[in-house]
């Protein structure tokens, strides 16, 4: 942590230099939205820009990089849970929906394993749901 | 290990050895740490609940881009006011110090107005609510527990320019902590919001 | 604190014991407190058992009071409802697991005593520390109030499944004051407060040592509590997430937890659907199996402290049940979805969940070993601490053991949502954690009161309690091996129900004769608080440093600032004179 005078007036520098880049980053964000790589590549690109800008708020605005490998083992710590909360759930695979699945009642037929469209599709009218 | 003030509890001033931080900063990147996982099992909410394939397709939700870049920057910049408020206070200039924390309480309100009008007011309009689909429910659920996490941060900020401002005059560096520490917070909600804004407006 | 806040006058009674900011008068709130909540919830227990031992037989003694006292729960000729006892098996898990025992492991006895251990004068935001009883409070009249609301309580089951958690209790009631809404904003409370008091530990833990207290000095209790206040910091959160997100579900119709196409009682629900029922059971386990561990560790940590100062012998591998009970803090956030195994989910999921379970009894059983072998070639003082401390071993082996089976997904086919699973998770919290709760109680009643509770009552209270614990749950293995479900109001519909009706018949027996055994605790604790044998600051001769404070001590605790010279088990070190090494007393000073 920045305790001397001097160490706070360069550090003021520094954080007018992080919001530069984190705009110049926003603006970067929305372009690259609209590029047309494939939803699997941009779902990645977005997430490495953000991560890039998160970074830089923690590391110079909330002083991070300043700070002792104590906190960076807890925050790690965080981390592993974080990665395997988001991770791990979604890695649910079904060997029996199949069985639920109208044309395979109807005809024996295993679908193919994608998943299928949403069975409802938002309306644009408020849908209120009934008690 | 020497004080700069008198100390009832150790460490409330001076930085513990082990860690390098006082009491209160280390007490907040605790909760920061909590927090990170409330909002990640809201990702992994999000992220399950897209796989799953109940979202309707990209694009044809109805989010508007623009706002939501208007809203990223107005963020940006309190982050930058908040820790220039508290660069200030560090350099002994509490008059500056006040005026960049009023900034950033204004664009953090400015945030949330143009939350409730022109996003959330207007979609209600539309009749677009939390159960029109899970892609709205995960959205306002997200979007609404960070608003309201900025309000919790105006309401801290607000306290420390006005009743709370006080304490700077009877022990000043007690006062730069918590600013230092009141940083911490905002800066974190920004930081979510840096993840919130592409996940739902541009993916 | 305020820097200015050198000495005071005397506060009133509310600044004193009311909104105190003393860790000692917090945690006595804490403790008092959950002691009535687990008092209610074994209540609640004991009502239910009646139903189960002799079906649709109105309850003696107070089946007509309940009837007028609260809806829903009895009939009126007093015999206890299907519905009355799904809101009392709900309420029964969450008020035992989130009001009486955690409250009491952590924030009666972790605040209490931990600050004492370590040497600090207080915890390190003490304001924080109150604003976390007073948080946890209100959550707690929430639960108790949901009974008397229209519906009635929670009874979804403590875990709170959707779509019947979202569904229940909704039809004309009112979308907010009902039963399950309740207990979800009650959860909520709980969950803030839990929180704050987690910070408070690490911070102070980690900060507030005194001087010569390094980490591999602590009490193993202070490790305890420390690993115990990481598992609630971090998996507690998504719990929270999930029930904002089952509230929004109920009160405005969204459809987190909502599938597609879901007909209640024949009619088609008209949600937007699309969402995942195993969604809220990955968020729900994601804290609950950690919660599983916040429910052991403090109990562990207790058992070793007890367990030391009454073998008169240093704990057997201290430093290996540090890293043990690391571990076993560690892995417990990665084992959860193995109450999940039988939710369709896949076999991948299955088979890492069931890799890391397996992985996470090696500690379990570490810790176990660890404290066997410390008793080895030990002079066992037979206090009532260490009987209940002694007993806490074979009954938390039993409870883990039992365990294994479940954790296999193979053989959890056979005994998911059985009895048997109520036999493995009982074993580990009642004949386990709440014994060993007990055993803290009566070592550090001396400290917290200045008087020793009674010998003999002590004695009267365990046989009973050991015997009765095992009355209750040792049947509860054969019963569901057998195949019987749980949350059953009438086993006896079933066949299997009926071939182990006695079995149940013994279970409930053995329920209503442990409720009795806890009459000699009760009588003793109030008797004891106010006429008990006065003691001096160390009654048990013991190493730690809270035995170095007055009893009880004072505010601020320590009238010089303890400094540390050695570990925290010396004891029957050779060639000095007493067969104790306070950790506070010089090597010069000893005597």
């Amino acid at each position: 942590m920045a305790s001397s005078a001097e160490e706070v007036k360069r550090s003021i520098k520094t954080y007018m230099f992080v919001f530069g880049a984190l705009a110049v980053l926003t603006v970067v964000t929305v372009a690259a939205a609209s590029l047309k790589i494939g939803v699997a590549a941009g779902i990645a690109l977005a997430l490495l820009i953000a991560s890039v800008k998160g970074t830089l708020v923690a590391s110079y605005f909330m002083h991070l990089i300043h700070e002792r490998t104590v906190l960076y083992w807890i925050l790690g710590l965080c981390a592993v849970f974080f990665v395997a909360m988001i991770l791990l759930p979604v890695m649910q695979t079904s060997e029996t929906a199949h069985l639920m699945d109208p044309i395979y009642q109807a005809t024996g037929e295993t679908p193919p394993t994608h998943a299928p469209s949403p069975a409802h599709v938002a309306p644009a009218a408020g849908a209120h749901g009934g008690h | 290990m020497s004080t700069t003030a008198t100390e009832v509890l150790p460490h409330t001033l001076t930085p513990h050895p082990v860690t390098g931080m006082y009491n209160g900063k280390f007490g907040l990147w605790l909760f920061l740490a909590s927090e990170i996982m409330l909002f990640g099992a809201l990702f992994s909410s999000y992220v399950l609940l897209r796989v799953h394939g109940a979202f309707p397709h990209h694009g044809e939700h109805s989010l508007s881009v623009k706002i939501g870049t208007i809203n990223t920057m107005i963020l940006i910049t309190s982050s930058v006011t908040m820790v220039l408020a508290w660069a200030a206070f560090k350099l002994n200039e509490p008059g500056k110090g006040r005026m960049f924390l009023a900034a950033t309480a204004l664009l953090a309100i400015a945030f949330l107005v143009i939350k409730l009008t022109l996003e959330y007011q207007h979609k209600y309009h539309e009749g677009i609510r939390p159960d029109t689909s899970t892609f709205y429910a995960i959205y306002y659920c997200m979007t609404g527990l960070h608003g309201l996490h900025i309000v919790g941060g105006v309401i801290v900020i607000g306290y420390f320019l006005l009743p709370g401002f006080g304490m700077w005059k009877t022990n000043p560096e007690q006062y730069i902590n918590r600013i230092e520490c009141t940083g911490l917070y905002w800066h974190f909600v920004d930081l979510v919001w840096i993840f919130l804004f592409p996940v739902f407006y541009l993916l | 604190m305020s820097s200015d806040h050198g000495h005071h006058h005397e506060p009133g009674f509310i600044r004193k014991y009311l909104f105190s900011v003393d860790h000692k008068v917090i945690g006595v709130q804490y403790a008092v407190t959950s002691l009535v909540f687990l008092f209610i919830g074994f209540s609640l227990m004991m009502i239910m058992r009646w139903q189960l031992a002799y079906p649709s037989a109105p309850i003696p003694f107070i089946g007509g009071w309940l009837a007028s006292a609260v809806q829903g729960v009895v009939d009126k000729t007093g015999t206890l409802l299907p519905e009355g006892y799904n809101a009392l098996g709900a309420m029964h898990g969450t008020i035992m697991v989130f009001l009486g025992v955690v409250p009491l492991a952590v924030g009666g006895f972790g605040n209490y005593v931990m600050p004492l251990q370590i040497g600090a004068p207080d915890m390190a935001f003490p304001r924080l520390n109150m604003a976390s009883y007073w948080v946890f409070l209100p959550g707690g009249i929430i639960m108790l109030a949901s009974f008397f609301v229209p519906g009635g309580a929670a009874n979804s089951g403590w875990t709170a499944y959707p779509p019947l958690s979202v569904t229940a209790n909704v039809t004309g009631t009112n979308p907010f004051w009902n039963g399950q809404t309740m207990w979800l904003l009650g959860m909520i409370f709980l969950i803030t407060s839990s929180l704050l008091g987690s910070v408070n530990f690490i911070v102070t833990i980690v900060h507030l040592r005194v001087k010569g207290l390094q980490l591999f000095r602590m009490p193993f209790f202070v490790w305890a509590q420390f690993v115990t206040a990481f598992l609630l910091l971090l998996a507690f959160p998504p719990l929270e997430a999930a029930g904002v997100m089952q509230l929004m579900d109920r009160v405005f119709d969204t459809s987190f937890f909502m599938p597609s196409g879901l007909v209640v009682s024949g009619q088609l629900q008209e949600y937007s659907g699309g969402g995942s029922p195993l969604l809220w059971q990955h968020l729900f386990w994601f804290l609950a199996h950690p919660e599983v561990y916040v429910l052991i560790l403090p109990a562990i940590g207790i058992v070793g402290e007890v367990i030391a100062n009454n073998t008169r012998k240093p704990l057997w591998g201290y430093r290996v049940l540090v890293y043990s009970i690391i571990f076993l803090g560690f892995m417990s956030f990665v084992v959860w979805a193995h109450h999940m195994f039988l939710t369709g989910m896949g076999t991948t999921l299955s088979t890492f969940f069931q890799t890391t379970t397996m992985i996470i009894s090696v500690p379990s059983v570490v810790i176990l070993t660890a404290f066997l072998l410390s008793l080895y070639g030990a002079a066992i003082r037979f206090t009532v601490p260490m009987l209940f401390a002694i007993a806490f071993l074979p009954m938390f082996a039993i409870g883990g053991l039992t365990g294994l089976p479940l954790g296999l997904s193979a053989s959890d086919i056979h005994l998911h949502d059985t009895y048997y699973v109520i036999g493995h998770f009982h074993y580990v919290v009642a004949p386990g954690t709440i014994m060993a709760l007990f055993a803290g109680i009566y070592y550090w009643f001396p400290k917290v009161t200045g008087r020793k509770m009674n010998d003999f009552l002590g004695k009267l209270h365990f046989w009973p309690t050991l015997i009765f614990m095992n009355a209750v749950f040792m049947p509860m293995f054969f019963v569901g091996l057998q195949g019987v479900s749980r949350r059953l109001w009438d086993q006896t519909s079933y066949v299997t129900g009926n071939e182990t009706h006695n079995w149940v018949k013994m279970s409930s027996w053995g329920a209503w004769m442990l409720g009795l055994s806890q009459l000699p605790f009760i009588i003793n604790f109030f008797y004891s608080a106010f006429a008990g044998k006065k003691v001096a600051a160390n009654p048990w001769a013991a190493t730690t440093l809270e035995w170095a404070a007055p009893s009880p001590p004072p505010h601020g605790n320590f009238p010089e600032v303890p400094v540390v010279y050695r570990g925290p088990y010396e004891y029957s070190v050779p060639g000095s004179r007493q067969d104790y090494s306070p950790q506070h007393v010089p090597d010069a000073k000893l005597a």
